[in-house]
């Protein structure tokens, strides 16, 4: 950042500037002008109605700023350049978690991480969310990132669109149009990709409630706490009256262009009791189906392999706690 | 493209400030070069060192991740308002000193604010969750050992 001809910097004969208070109030203000982002227009949305009109109307060109944990860096290295910013952040009836009837529940897009990591709820309703949670980057990330904000960036690498699209949620989408449900298995169809379309805002999620007799399990490994995860794998098992697998799911991060759900080895366990070799079976089909893409902390071999040893232990875990629930 | 320009006005460590601001200007730049609160730190600009953390409205947030005028109506609060009168420093600050967690320095603001937003919520922490608190913000000298340490010192001395 620092030019030649700038206080600090070295003049062609190798000679430091003097530094006086003046030059450093005078740096600071040339620092100022050379702000990171491209020039765009904010616009803080005072209702949805006016939000989904801009959007409607800017399209592709604008773009909501929900929590802003993964826009703006992308802003600030000028890889996004929206002309438009529409802040939602003051729409605040659009946060927060609802029931719906016994076995659902409704997450606001607004909805912050953090809230969800104090809520009891969280934990009770959704484990494979309340277990995944701290994976979820930083505190300080999770005090502003939204669940919403996070499902429409549509990160394959991300935590939080495999789980849904592991738990089989639904996402509910708006514009001046109208609205509408997307099923999580229709919504992510590409690396940062959505069936989103432009005009189009993401309003909130509804999830199946945690049944009785099932188990869930969240793992992923990572360089470090809270980086991306080479692999992430998210688990659930239901068993039935004789404890025997009446479902299972198996979903991952980070182990192709979107989040995945592999079938197979979930129903491959469905009517047995979950043990040693249909662990292992499963580990096995998750392994062979998988298309990972390989990066500077992990190629594709490891991240392989690492999905099927976190396959077979989180099933192991899941299948555990489902027999707890007995 | 004409700048897009906003009134906004911001409580910082309690004094109200009314500016415009460009769109664009992040709020860790507008501290450091607007209101000349140079005392938050700016490292790698996305999100990932901690060097930037401020409070705002209660919660620990990376300023270099937010814009200036998202902050109009808000309260923040920054290294240079930790220590209550000026005089005395915070607990957590004699802390570090005590404990030498610090060296060169330069995260030191953001794993302040970080721990004291941490501390309000969570006065009795056990190590594990200091360091699950502390890691979102990067230190390359102290091997974060004394930082720990000097966290449970602090939590201990504002018990008591």
């Amino acid at each position: 950042m620092v030019a030649r001809g700038q206080p600090g910097a070295l003049t062609p004969d190798g000679d430091v500037f003097h530094t006086s208070r003046q030059a450093v109030t005078d740096f600071s203000a040339t620092l100022a002008a050379e702000m990171k982002p491209a020039p765009f227009r904010y616009v803080a949305a005072r209702s949805l109605e006016q939000a989904l009109a801009l959007k409607a109307e800017h399209g592709d060109e604008a773009r909501f700023l929900a929590g802003g944990q993964s826009l703006v860096p992308t802003m600030n290295f000028r890889l996004t350049q929206p002309a438009m910013l529409i802040d939602i952040n003051p729409l605040k009836e659009f946060a927060g978690m609802r029931r719906n009837g016994a076995d659902r529940l409704h997450i606001g897009a607004l909805t912050r991480y953090r809230s969800l990591e104090r809520d009891p709820a969280t934990a009770r309703e959704l484990p494979l969310i309340g277990e995944a949670l701290p994976h979820i980057a930083h505190p300080q990330i999770r005090n502003r990132g939204t669940i919403g904000g996070n499902l429409a960036h549509a990160d394959p690498a991300s935590e939080m669109p495999a789980i849904v699209l592991t738990l089989g949620g639904k996402l509910r989408a708006q514009s001046v149009r109208g609205e509408r449900w997307i099923e999580a298995a229709d919504f992510f169809v590409g690396a940062l990709t959505t069936a989103l379309a432009p005009d189009e805002m993401l309003m909130e999620l509804e999830l199946p409630v945690a049944q009785p007799r099932s188990g869930a399990c969240f793992m992923e490994l990572a360089r470090r706490r809270g980086d991306f995860a080479i692999i992430g794998v998210a688990c659930t098992v239901r068993l039935d009256a004789e404890g025997r697998c009446s479902e299972a799911r198996i979903g991952l991060c980070n182990a192709g262009d979107t989040p995945v759900v592999v079938a197979a080895a979930g129903d491959c366990l469905v009517g047995t009791r979950v043990e040693r070799p249909q662990i292992d079976e499963a580990a096995a089909i998750v392994q062979r189906s998988i298309e990972p893409g390989g990066n500077v902390h992990a190629s594709k071999e490891y991240q392989r392999h690492i999905a099927g040893v976190l396959t077979a232990r989180a099933l192991a875990c899941a299948n555990e706690r489902a027999g707890r629930e007995h | 493209m004409s700048t897009d320009t906003h009134d906004i006005t911001v409580t910082v460590n309690g004094t109200r400030y009314q500016r415009q601001v460009d769109a664009r200007m992040l709020l860790s730049d507008f501290l450091r070069h607007d209101l000349l609160l140079a005392g938050t730190h700016v490292g790698c600009e996305h999100g990932v060192c901690g060097a930037c953390t401020v409070i705002f409205d209660g919660a620990a947030v990376r300023s270099c991740l937010m814009f200036a005028a998202q902050a109009d109506g808000h309260a923040i609060t920054t290294v240079e308002g930790l220590a209550a009168d000026g005089e005395r420093l915070h607990p957590l600050q004699e802390a570090m000193r005590d404990c030498h967690g610090l060296q060169c320095g330069y995260c030191t603001p953001g794993v302040l604010m970080t721990m004291k937003a941490f501390l309000d919520e969570t006065p009795r922490p056990d190590e594990a969750q200091i360091r699950e608190a502390l890691s979102g913000n990067l230190c390359r000298c102290t091997g974060y050992q004394h930082i720990v340490e000097a966290v449970a010192l602090a939590a201990e001395r504002l018990r008591s």
